[in-house]
C-alpha cells in the first residue's frame, strides 16, 4: 500500500451494534462499472475509518475469490460496518458492496434494497458505462438517494468537468454537487464519507414489532457453512434465537450473530436498521435464499418483506469433463459450488461425442464463465462446454408444448407450429462514432431498435429489443472488437416473442453429433450449416474411407463437406531392425485411439470436438 | 536399419541365451545379417546407422572384418552353451551403410567366416547391397567367386534431379552398367528405388521404373521416402527448404509402380517388394517377416532367436571395445511373451502376399474382417479360404488394417 500511510480514525469509539440508534446508522452501497475503482475505493474507506490497519491492508480487500479480483469484478457481496464521526457525534456506516454485473441483476436489487443511499461511482477519465446506468435505474427505482463521485481524478486523462455536467445531466442538480475523489491516493475520500452521512437518510424500522430481516447475501464458507447477510428492518435478532425463513418456512437456530468490520465480530444481536451475519449451521446456500425474509419462530412477522423471487437460469450449456474419468470429479466439484451459488442448477446428460457431463443453467453468460472457470481453476478440471442455449418454447402441430433448453430436446418427426424465445431490453453504450457499426451488428442478430439517448456530448444510448439467443451466441465478443472495447452492453428479460426458429443438427456419416446441435434462425441455418461443416472437415482427420460431413434441418440436408479418404498409411520398410519400433509404434497409436471418441465408424479425436466448439480451428494433425 | 534403438532390458554380459529361445532351432529358417556401417558420404534421407569416415573416432574400415568374425564366433559359441546344435545358415545378407565400401577381399573374409563358423545350406541365398558407385567389373566378380548370389543396388531414381535431393552420389548412367557385370559375374539382381522424394513427379518415377525394368532385374524393393526425425532432410523441411512429401502422391505413385511392374510381369509378395518369380524373393528378407531366426552382426545390429530380440551398440568403437573384452556387445533385448509375438506376427504377416492365417487372430481380430473386405482393404476370397490378404488400397493402408486386426 505504497502511498497510503497512517490514518487514525476519527471516530474513537465505536457504536455498539444492537444498541445503536438507527438515526446514527447510515446504510449505502457503491454503484460503478468494472474497473471504475469501487474495491480501491472501498479500501480507502476501511482504512481511513480504521477498520483495517495499513498493516493488514490488502488491496481490494473486500473482493476474496480470486476470480474476482483478477476480473476486477465483485461477485460475492459483502457488508462492512465503519465508525464515522462528524461534528455532531459518531455514526456507523454500513458499506454493502454490491455485484456489478448484469447477470447479478437479481442480487444487485436485493443489496440496494438494503440501502438507503448510493454512492455513484464514475471513472472520470471513462464516464457512465451501460452497466452503472442499469443499477443506476434499479437504485432510483428503490428511491435510494444518489451521491455522484467521480473517481481516478489523479489520472492525466481524468476530465472531471465533461464529466460532472454528465453525471449532473443523468440525475439532476448541479456539476458542483459531483465529488471528486482518488481511490488511490485517497483525496476526497474523507468529505465522501461525511457527505454520506449528511445526505443518505437513516433507516426506519418499528423495533416493537416481530422481526423482520431480508437477506441480501448468503455464502458459503467451506469452516462456518452458510453465513447469511441480512438487513434488519423490523425488531430485532439476538444470539441463540431460533429463526424462521418465510419462504420455506424452514426454522434454524442462531449459532452466532454479529457485523463484519470486516471480519466477523459477533454481537449481542441486531436492531432496526441494521445490517449483519447470522450463521445457523446449514450447509446449503439454497436455504438461506438471498430475498428471503427471516424473523423469530417464537413470534413470526405477518408478512414477508416484498420483492423475493427465485433466481432464474437464463443461460444454458453442457459441462464435460475432458477426461471422462474425471466425470465424479465433475460431479463433486458442482455438488461443492451449489452450497454457495444459489442459482447455479445442474443435471446430468450424455452426449454422443463429448460423453458423461451435466447440463447446467446459469444467470447468463458471465456467471457461466465464472462458474466455468471456478471449476477449472478452484478443482483443477479440464472441461469442455458446449455452446450456450436459451429456454424456447416449442408448439408441435399437435398443440403439444415442449420446453427446450438443450437442441437435443427439440421435437423431431413431428412438424412445428411455433416456437417462442426469450428477448432482451438490450441497452449498449458507446461513443458516437461506433453508432454505425453497433446498428449493424444489432440489425444481423434480429435487434429492433428502440431508440437512442445522447449521454453528455459524444456519447451514445442505443436501446434494443433483441433475441437472447443472439446475445449469448459471441455477442459481447463481437461488440468489443468492433469498438476498439469501448462499448459497454447491459440487458434485462423482456419477455418471448415467436421466431422463425430451426434445429440445424450436424451429421458424420450419416449420424448426428448431438454436441454440435443447434437452435437457430432459419435465415442463418445455412451459415451456421456451413461452418461447422467446414470446421469439422479441418479437424477430423481422414478415415479408411470418405466421411461426409453434413448439416441438415431435419431431413434436408442444407451444406455438406467429404473428408477424403486416407490413401495411405504404412510404413514402407519392415526389415529386422525395423520390428520392435514398428510394434511400440501400433502401440502408441492405440493408445491414441483409446482417446478418441466413435460417432458411427468414425473416429474422432476428442480434441477435434473440443476445436470445433470452440471455433479453434487449426489444420488437422495427422496421426501416424 | 534405423538409428533409433528401442527402450528395453538390459543385456546379458555373457549373450546367454534361455532354454526356450532355442526350441525347435533345427526346424526353423537361420539367417545371418552383417552389418556394415561404413559410408562415404552421408544422404540426406538416411538415418541408418552408419559414419563418413569424418564422423568415426578411432576406428579403422580395415579392422572391421575383423571384429564383425570376432562377433560371429562369440554367437557360435552362445548358440552352442544355450544348446542349439550347429547348424548351416539358410541366408546370409550384407547391409549397410554400404557394405561394397569394403574392399571385395573383406567381405570374401566375412562370408568365409560365416562359412567356416556355421555352414551355409546348399543354395542358400547370399545378398550384398552395393552402391552403384563403389562396385567395379572386377569387384563383383570377386564377389561372386567368394559365394555372393545375389547384389541389391541402390539405384533410388533414374532422374539426376532427385537423385540430388536425395543426396546420392551415382550417376544413373552408370546402372546398365554395373547390372551388367553383375549378371556377367552370375549374381542374381535386385534394384532399390525410392518414390515420394520431393519434388519428383508421376513422369519422374515413371522414368526410374522405366529404366529399373529396362535392366531386367529379378527382383525390385520400391520405397516410400520417410522422412526420419534427425536427418538432414527433416531439417531442410522444417526450415522450407524442402517441401512435404505428401501421402495422396506418394499413394498415386505407389499404384503407378505397382501396375507398371505388374504388366512387365513382376508381382508383389510384400508390400515393397516384388519379384519376376517366387524364386526371385528374398529368402532373407522372409526370415525377418515369417518370425524365423537371425543373428545380426555388427553394430546397432538386431538379432533375433525364439522370441529373444536383441541389439547391439550402435557405435562401431562402442562394440569393438565390448567384443575385445569378451562380452556381448548387445546393450538392449526383449523376450517376446506369447501375445507379443502374435501381434508382430500380424503386423509382418499381414503385409505378405501369402497373408496372414486367420487363425493367428482372436475373435475381435476375425470379426474384424468383415469391415476390412467392406472396405475394399482385404480381399473376400482369400479370406474366405482362411488368410488375410491386403487388396492394393489395402496394402496401403496395411497400418490401419493391422490396428483393426488387433483391436483389444
Amino acid at each position: 500500500m505504497g502511498e497510503w500511510h497512517d490514518m487514525s480514525p476519527r471516530a474513537s469509539q465505536p457504536l455498539a451494534p444492537a444498541a445503536t440508534d438507527p438515526s446514527r446508522i447510515r446504510n449505502f452501497c457503491i454503484i460503478a462499472h468494472i474497473d471504475h475503482g469501487k474495491s480501491t475505493l472501498a479500501d480507502r474507506m476501511l482504512q481511513i475509518t480504521g477498520v483495517v490497519s495499513d498493516r493488514d491492508m490488502r488491496a481490494q480487500y473486500l473482493d476474496r475469490m480470486d476470480i474476482e479480483r483478477e476480473r476486477g469484478i465483485t461477485i460475492k457481496s459483502q457488508a462492512v460496518r465503519m465508525p464515522w464521526a462528524t461534528a455532531d457525534g459518531t455514526y456507523a456506516l454500513n458499506m454493502i458492496d454490491t455485484p456489478g454485473h448484469v447477470d447479478f441483476t437479481y442480487e444487485v436489487s436485493r443489496s440496494l434494497a438494503a440501502c438507503e443511499g448510493a454512492i455513484l461511482l464514475v471513472d472520470a477519465a471513462q464516464g457512465i458505462e451501460a452497466q452503472t446506468l442499469a443499477n443506476l435505474y434499479l437504485a432510483l427505482d428503490n428511491d435510494l438517494e444518489i451521491i455522484p463521485v467521480l473517481n481516478k481524478i489523479d489520472l492525466p486523462a481524468a476530465d472531471p468537468e465533461k464529466y460532472s455536467r454528465e453525471l449532473a445531466q443523468l440525475i439532476g442538480g448541479s456539476p458542483d454537487d459531483v465529488l471528486r475523489v482518488s481511490g488511490k491516493t485517497g483525496e476526497g475520500v474523507e468529505a465522501l464519507l461525511d457527505r454520506v452521512v449528511e445526505r443518505i437518510p437513516a433507516p426506519v424500522g418499528d423495533a416493537g414489532a416481530p422481526a423482520r430481516a431480508m437477506i441480501f447475501d448468503s455464502v458459503y464458507d467451506s469452516y462456518r457453512g452458510v453465513v447469511t447477510y441480512v438487513r434488519m428492518v423490523d425488531g430485532r435478532l439476538q444470539p441463540r434465537e431460533r429463526i424462521q425463513m418465510m419462504s420455506t418456512k424452514a426454522t434454524h437456530d442462531i449459532l452466532e450473530i454479529g457485523v463484519s468490520s470486516p471480519e466477523p465480530t459477533p454481537s449481542q444481536g441486531l436492531g432496526v436498521g441494521e445490517v449483519g451475519y447470522l450463521i445457523t449451521g446449514v450447509k446449503d446456500v439454497r436455504q438461506s435464499k438471498v430475498g428471503d425474509t427471516v424473523t423469530t419462530a417464537t413470534k413470526p412477522a405477518a408478512d414477508a418483506l416484498p420483492g423475493y423471487t427465485e433466481p432464474l437460469p437464463m443461460v444454458f450449456s453442457g459441462i464435460y469433463p475432458i477426461d471422462g474419468s474425471d466425470y465424479p470429479d465433475l460431479r463433486d466439484a458442482l455438488d461443492k459450488l451449489k452450497l454457495s451459488d444459489a442459482a447455479l442448477n445442474y443435471e446430468p446428460e450424455t452426449s454422443v461425442a463429448l460423453g458423461f457431463g451435466f447440463r447446467c443453467g446459469f444467470l447468463g453468460l458471465l456467471h457461466l464463465e465464472i462458474v466455468t472457470e471456478r471449476l477449472q481453476r478452484e478443482f483443477d478440471l479440464d472441461l469442455i462446454t458446449t455452446a450456450p442455449s436459451v429456454i424456447y418454447e416449442v408448439t408441435t402441430e399437435d398443440r403439444k408444448r415442449h420446453t427446450v433448453t438443450n437442441p437435443s430436446e427439440f421435437p423431431t418427426g413431428t412438424k412445428i407450429a411455433a416456437v417462442e424465445e426469450p428477448t432482451v431490453k438490450a441497452s449498449i453504450l458507446a461513443p458516437k462514432d461506433y453508432v454505425g457499426t453497433i446498428m449493424e451488428l444489432c440489425q444481423s442478430r434480429r435487434g429492433t431498435m428502440n431508440g437512442m439517448d445522447y449521454l453528455g456530448e459524444d456519447r451514445v444510448e442505443l436501446h434494443y429489443t433483441m433475441p437472447l439467443g443472439e446475445i449469448v451466441f459471441d455477442f459481447f465478443d463481437q461488440l468489443k472488437s468492433r469498438t476498439q472495447g469501448y462499448a459497454s452492453l447491459d440487458y434485462e428479460p423482456a419477455g418471448t416473442q415467436e421466431a422463425d426458429l430451426v434445429k440445424v443438427d450436424i451429421l458424420l456419416q450419416g449420424e448426428t453429433v448431438d454436441a454440435f446441435s443447434a437452435i437457430v434462425h432459419r435465415d442463418k441455418a445455412y451459415a451456421y450449416g456451413t461452418m461447422m461443416t467446414e470446421r469439422l472437415r479441418k479437424l477430423i482427420p481422414r478415415q479408411q474411407f470418405e466421411v461426409p460431413i453434413q448439416a441438415a434441418i431435419g431431413a434436408r440436408i442444407i451444406a455438406r463437406e467429404n473428408i477424403r479418404a486416407m490413401r495411405k498409411d504404412v510404413l514402407a520398410k519392415c526389415y529386422g531392425g525395423d520390428i520392435t519400433r514398428k510394434r511400440k509404434l501400433l502401440e502408441k497409436q492405440k493408445e491414441g485411439k483409446k482417446r478418441m471418441k466413435m460417432v458411427g465408424r468414425v473416429e474422432v479425436p476428442q480434441e477435434a470436438f473440443i476445436a470445433a466448439l470452440s471455433g479453434d480451428v487449426e489444420s488437422k494433425k495427422d496421426k501416424k | 536399419m534405423p538409428s533409433a534403438l528401442p527402450i528395453a532390458d538390459p543385456a546379458p554380459t555373457d549373450g546367454l541365451l534361455p532354454a526356450s529361445a532355442v526350441d525347435g532351432w533345427a526346424d526353423r529358417a537361420f539367417g545371418v545379417y552383417l552389418h556394415v556401417p561404413f559410408c562415404r558420404v552421408r544422404c540426406g534421407y538416411c538415418d541408418f546407422n552408419t559414419y563418413t569416415a569424418e564422423e568415426i573416432r578411432g576406428v579403422r574400415q580395415s579392422d572391421y572384418a575383423g571384429q564383425a568374425l570376432a562377433e560371429v564366433g562369440f554367437a557360435a559359441r552362445v548358440l552352442e552353451r544355450t544348446g542349439a546344435p550347429a547348424r548351416p545358415a539358410s541366408t546370409v545378407f550384407f547391409g549397410g551403410g554400404t557394405p561394397t565400401i569394403l574392399p571385395a577381399a573383406d567381405l570374401a573374409e566375412m562370408l568365409s567366416g560365416v562359412r567356416g563358423t556355421w555352414g551355409i545350406e546348399p543354395g542358400a541365398e547370399v545378398t550384398t547391397e552395393a552402391n552403384p558407385d563403389s562396385v567395379d567389373e572386377a569387384s563383383l566378380a570377386a564377389l561372386a567367386d567368394a559365394g555372393f548370389t545375389r547384389v541389391s543396388f541402390g539405384m533410388q531414381s533414374a532422374v539426376p534431379r532427385v537423385l540430388a535431393t536425395l543426396e546420392r552420389t551415382h550417376d544413373p548412367e552408370r546402372i546398365p552398367l554395373v547390372v551388367r557385370w553383375a549378371r556377367a559375374a552370375g549374381l542374381q539382381v535386385s534394384l532399390d528405388l525410392i518414390y515420394g522424394t520431393p519434388g519428383e513427379t508421376a513422369a519422374d518415377w515413371q522414368r526410374s521404373l522405366d529404366l529399373a525394368l529396362e535392366q531386367q532385374p529379378d527382383h525390385l524393393s520400391a520405397y516410400a521416402l520417410i522422412v526420419e526425425p534427425g536427418t538432414k532432410l527433416a531439417r531442410q523441411i522444417a526450415r522450407g527448404e524442402v517441401p512435404t512429401p505428401d501421402d495422396d502422391l506418394a499413394a498415386d505413385l505407389y499404384e503407378q509402380a505397382d501396375a507398371v511392374l505388374a504388366s512387365a510381369g513382376f508381382s508383389w509378395y510384400e508390400v515393397s517388394n516384388w519379384a519376376r518369380e517366387p524364386a526371385h524373393r528374398s529368402r532373407h528378407n522372409l526370415t525377418y517377416w515369417t518370425g524365423q531366426d537371425w543373428w545380426g552382426i555388427g553394430p546397432g545390429a538386431h538379432s533375433h532367436v525364439g522370441g529373444v530380440r536383441w541389439w547391439n551398440a550402435k557405435h562401431p568403437a562402442a562394440y569393438a571395445e565390448r567384443l575385445a573384452r569378451g562380452e556381448s556387445p548387445a546393450v538392449g533385448r526383449e523376450t517376446l511373451d506369447p501375445d507379443t509375438r502374435r501381434v508382430e506376427d500380424v503386423l509382418l504377416r499381414v503385409r505378405l502376399v501369402e497373408g496372414l492365417p486367420t487363425g493367428v487372430l482372436d475373435d475381435a481380430g476375425r470379426l474384424a474382417i468383415a469391415g476390412l473386405i467392406a472396405d475394399g482393404l482385404v480381399e473376400g476370397a482369400a479370406a474366405i479360404a482362411g488368410r488375410v490378404v491386403l487388396t492394393l488400397r489395402g496394402r496401403l493402408l496395411a497400418d490401419a488394417v493391422v490396428r483393426r486386426l488387433l483391436p483389444e
